[in-house]
């Protein structure tokens, strides 16, 4: 019976390590594609940002949470809920800016940095920038136009990893053009 | 704990992103199936090690086929290989009648052409698991009719 209950929760842990390594062979491929470290960061981005436009509905469909009604309640839902659900872990919201537009999200340990170590020569590699373009793409289809980036980061040294999220403005939805 | 969902999407945009950077062309398609099977090895090869580190010594080249199939297929993709056949002479087919990979793309013919995009990762994890249990082969898949596949195992005797 034990060896059940371990063999469940063994293969969770695999299919979290499918994701990781997955992404690193992404990234190493990316690098050796692309000979400069901001091309393969933008590229990332890119990637993440059409893997969150998707991943949203996944997300609101699976997750039943009704609409925000501000950024601490977005935060909230995507520190609690969100990376929950996918990535198995919940970051902390820290440094509310005064305006309640930007926060903090910190993880203690990202999973995506699992096996990973950076080598010298990529030393402005943002490794994890998919998820800035997936947090970006997502929240776009919600009507809301953000930024996100890494501020600190365990690959170059940092405590911990820190994503700085930056509400800019709602984007309202564009009537077709001819109707009123 | 992450979920399957993230993977596949993860996937998809790997092999639209590979597609973009190259041009047209079958030399080109060619190259780009090589590089996502080649992603694939290095994938199954990590992931091999990390599964197989507790499990028993395997018994032979069959004992180890039916692993992937079962267990490994079921962490990766959910569920088991459907039917596997072997000639016993180092050929084997896997066949997946609900390949998770291609079930949200159609079930039928339709994109069908397009099938081999989205197979050449798995061919390169089924062969990167081999090859870290000490099996050199060459995996290859075919598509009749979506969503169902077969990955072709030829072991190659060295």
């Amino acid at each position: 019976m034990s060896r059940q209950a371990n063999r469940g929760t063994e293969s969770k842990k695999m299919s979290s390590e499918l994701f990781t390594l997955t992404y690193g062979a992404l990234v190493t491929q990316l690098c050796k594609d692309y000979e400069n470290d901001e091309d393969v960061n933008k590229q990332l981005d890119k990637m993440g940002y059409n893997i969150g436009v998707r991943l949203i509905e996944d997300f609101l469909a699976r997750s039943n949470v009704g609409r925000c009604h501000d950024f601490r309640e977005t935060a909230d839902v995507i520190a609690k809920v969100a990376f929950k659900m996918y990535l198995g872990i919940t970051p902390s919201i820290t440094n509310w800016s005064p305006a309640g537009d930007e926060f903090s999200l910190i993880l203690e340990n990202n999973p995506l940095v699992d096996f990973v170590e950076l080598p010298d020569n990529h030393s402005s590699l943002i490794y994890s920038n998919l998820l800035c373009g997936v947090l970006r793409g997502a929240l776009e289809m919600v009507q809301m136009a953000v930024e996100a980036k890494f501020v600190q980061d365990t690959l170059k040294g940092d405590s911990v990893t820190e994503i700085r999220m930056r509400f800019i403005r709602r984007i309202e939805d564009n009537l077709p053009a001819g109707e009123e | 704990m992450a979920d399957e969902a993230l993977f596949l999407l993860l996937h998809n945009e790997m092999v639209s992103g590979v597609y973009k950077s190259a041009e047209q062309g079958e030399v080109e398609n060619g190259r780009c199936i090589t590089k996502l099977e080649n992603m694939g090895f290095r994938v199954g090869q990590g992931l091999i090690e990390r599964f197989t580190k507790d499990t028993a010594r395997f018994k032979d080249e069959l004992d180890i086929m039916k692993f992937i199939c079962k267990d490994f297929w079921t962490t990766v993709f959910k569920k088991q290989i459907d039917n596997l056949r072997t000639n016993h002479q180092g050929i084997y087919v896997l066949q997946d009648n609900k390949f998770r990979l291609l079930t949200q793309m159609s079930s039928g013919k339709q994109y069908l052409e397009h099938a081999s995009k989205y197979l050449a990762f798995t061919c390169g994890l089924i062969r990167g698991g081999l090859s870290n249990l000490g099996i050199k082969s060459i995996v290859t898949a075919e598509v009749s009719s979506m969503p169902a596949c077969k990955f072709q195992v030829m072991i190659q005797k060295l």
